[in-house]
């Protein structure tokens, strides 16, 4: 099936374009790749990057080098939940090491892996912002703070329904 | 209790909707701009009150804005960095999504005196629902007419858009993020030119930090010259800290700069002394790119005096025996911790974010990580150590951009102050494994005042 946004999602893809001047719709790729990726099971497929290349009339080295260069594109299939686990020094100090092998040891995967179902991925990130709530973890739009062995049972499970 | 000129309202019910914000006085620095003040007297207002920049180099607010270029027939910009990676640092984050009102109102009147008429917000992609917040504040404030066209019939056009990252914390940087905001990738621009003459799309533009700009609405509504009266010296007004790691009260908390580093550490008013009755070793005290400081430096600078956290006194000793005020991400590490593993995730963190544009950053950073991991893990050798410390030197000051500086400072300040801790690693691998070294050298030295 060849790549194809949604009508709501071209007209959102329009109004971005509306927010920069004449000529600097270029601006707009960043923004367009959040929307691909959560429109197209959250990752990027070459044949994706083509085809937003096309929707924003960019050759598709453009959007190759930017896809490449942030680390919230994901390039290769990720399970339906992803835990992005922070481990940077603030959560460090406050037990993500911790977290991360009991992640780990819970879903029998590494940071990178996802399970044989495809239902999780876990990653490991660095610090997202919310060090003073840590140890933390991002999931979708949103972030999962003072997690505890007991938290990240339930998460897990919610996640499973 | 400390004057708090941003955080004042944020705990009011409901602050985050516009018809509450406004009842507590929201949108006034908008209403005295426009109505009453041309856009050099708001940039001088800004001048009197000594603000200087939350985003981390304390370049003074108003001096930066009277650089920008002002060609006839081109656009001017004016893009708020919210990008906000800095570990140690989620003040901005506190600020947009409490009380999201305060940066729009920031920005509009900022927006005036620089004759911005397109305004962006750069915020980090993974705040994601905090875009929401923002939209949500932008859709408000543009239905009851202080966005868009002839704004309170001053003449003034001005619209707010938010654009959102998608993970490289080089994009703070503030070429870097005008290249993100391009829709490139995020790559440092060689200076000069400077934004203020080319930036977005090679227009002039002033990039100002989320703090930095919501900091404006108080100046104008009390007047520069009342924002200086509060603080000592060149640091006026207040200040934005987040505190993180072994303290009883993480959090955000709005300091007046006129207080002690002992006090914000152990007051019952901000982090609440170091839990479990455990002692204070070191601490960042400017986020993750400034040096570290243990605890006896921490308290009390070289000459003894009491220190402060006001730029200033946070500096004091430059990096033999100082640190600097950073973006206020606070870092408290307790005994149980190791210098030598929050160190090496540190320089992890650095090697992930180096753009890779200059060999010295992008080799550089891989290679403190990898001794760093090797000491950690009982493979060190003594010479290592000094291969270390020769390395943070060759980067520091030989890049395009302040990322090389900000992974070498925190290395440096590591052996400098904790070289007795690394060669404890690499004399005693076993037992490095099992135990950390504790307090060391200066563990007596500390006296309580508070
Ligand atoms: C690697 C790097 C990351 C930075 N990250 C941020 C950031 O996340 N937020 C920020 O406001 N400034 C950041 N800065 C500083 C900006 O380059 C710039 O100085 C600042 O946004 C100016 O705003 P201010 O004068 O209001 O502080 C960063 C600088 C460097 C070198
Ligand atoms: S110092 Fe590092 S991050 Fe900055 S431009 Fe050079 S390689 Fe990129
Ligand atoms: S270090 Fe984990 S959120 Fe900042």
């Amino acid at each position: 099936m060849p790549v194809q946004f949604s009508d709501t999602t071209l007209a959102e893809v329009k109004k971005l374009v509306a927010r920069y001047p004449d000529g600097k719709h270029k601006s707009a790729l960043l923004p367009v790749l959040h929307l691909a990726q959560d429109e197209f099971g959250g990752w990027l497929s070459l044949e994706t990057l083509d085809y937003v290349a096309s929707v924003l009339n960019l050759s598709p080295i453009e959007v190759y080098e930017v896809a490449t260069f942030y680390s919230m594109y994901n390039l290769k299939p990720v399970g339906k939940n992803v835990f992005e686990v922070c481990q940077t020094g603030p959560c460090m100090l406050n037990g993500s090491d911790e977290i991360i092998a009991y992640i780990r040891e819970k879903l029998g995967i590494g940071p990178g892996q996802t399970t044989a179902d495809g239902l999780f991925t876990l990653k490991t990130v660095e610090c997202l912002g919310a060090c003073g709530y840590a140890p933390m973890m991002q999931m979708g739009k949103h972030y999962r703070e003072h997690l505890t062995r007991e938290k990240v049972d339930q998460i897990i499970a919610e996640s499973r329904k | 209790m400390g004057r708090k000129l941003l955080l004042e309202k944020a705990h009011v019910e409901n602050i985050r909707l516009y018809e509450v914000y406004r009842r507590e006085g929201g949108y006034r620095s908008v209403e005295k701009a426009l109505k009453s003040m041309s856009p050099d007297q708001v940039t001088d207002e800004v001048k009197k009150s000594g603000l200087r920049g939350r985003g981390g180099a304390g370049f003074p607010t108003g001096m930066k804005w009277g650089f920008l270029a002002k060609p006839a027939g081109v656009p001017r910009y004016l893009v708020v960095n919210a990008d906000e990676s800095e570990p140690g640092t989620f003040k901005d984050r506190y600020l947009m999504e409490f009380i999201p009102h305060l940066l729009i109102e920031g920005m509009i009147t900022s927006s005036y005196a620089l004759g911005s008429n397109n305004s962006y917000i750069y915020i980090r992609g993974e705040y994601a629902w905090i875009v929401d917040i923002l939209e949500q504040a932008i859709a408000e404030a543009r239905q009851h007419g202080w966005l868009g066209k002839n704004i309170l019939g001053s003449g003034f056009d001005c619209e707010i858009h938010v654009q959102r990252g998608a993970g490289a914390y080089i994009c703070g940087e503030e070429t870097a993020l005008l290249e993100s905001l391009e829709g490139k990738r995020g790559n440092p621009r060689i200076k000069p030119p400077f934004p203020a003459v080319k930036g977005l799309w090679d227009c002039p533009t002033v990039v100002n930090n989320v703090e930095t700009i919501t900091a404006v609405v108080p100046i104008l509504n009390d007047g520069g010259e009342e924002y200086a009266k509060i603080g000592i010296g060149k640091s006026t007004g207040t200040k934005l800290i987040s505190a993180c790691g072994n303290i009883n009260k993480p959090g955000v908390y709005e300091i007046d700069m006129t207080i002690s580093v002992e006090e914000f550490i152990y007051s019952d008013e901000y982090c609440g002394g170091i839990p479990n009755g455990r002692k204070l070793k070191a601490c960042i005290p400017g986020g993750s790119s400034v040096p570290i400081l243990p605890a006896n430096l921490l308290l009390k600078t070289a000459k003894g005096e009491t220190r402060m956290m006001t730029y200033e006194s946070l500096a004091d000793g430059g990096f033999t025996s100082g640190s600097m005020m950073g973006s206020g991400g606070f870092i408290v590490l307790d005994d149980r911790q190791c210098v030598v593993r929050h160190t090496y995730t540190l320089a992890r963190f650095y090697r992930h974010e180096s753009c890779g544009q200059c060999s010295p950053c992008r080799e550089g950073t891989g290679w403190m990580e990898k001794i760093l991991w090797n000491i950690e893990t009982g493979k060190g050798k003594m010479s290592d150590i000094d291969l270390l410390w020769d390395i943070q030197r060759k980067i520091e000051g030989n890049t395009i951009c302040p990322l090389g500086d900000a992974a070498a400072w925190p290395v440096a300040a590591a052996i400098r102050h904790f070289r007795d801790e690394f060669e404890w690693h690499v004399n005693f691998p076993q037992e490095a494994q099992t135990r950390n070294f504790g307090l060391a050298h200066y563990a007596d030295a500390l006296e309580l005042t508070v």
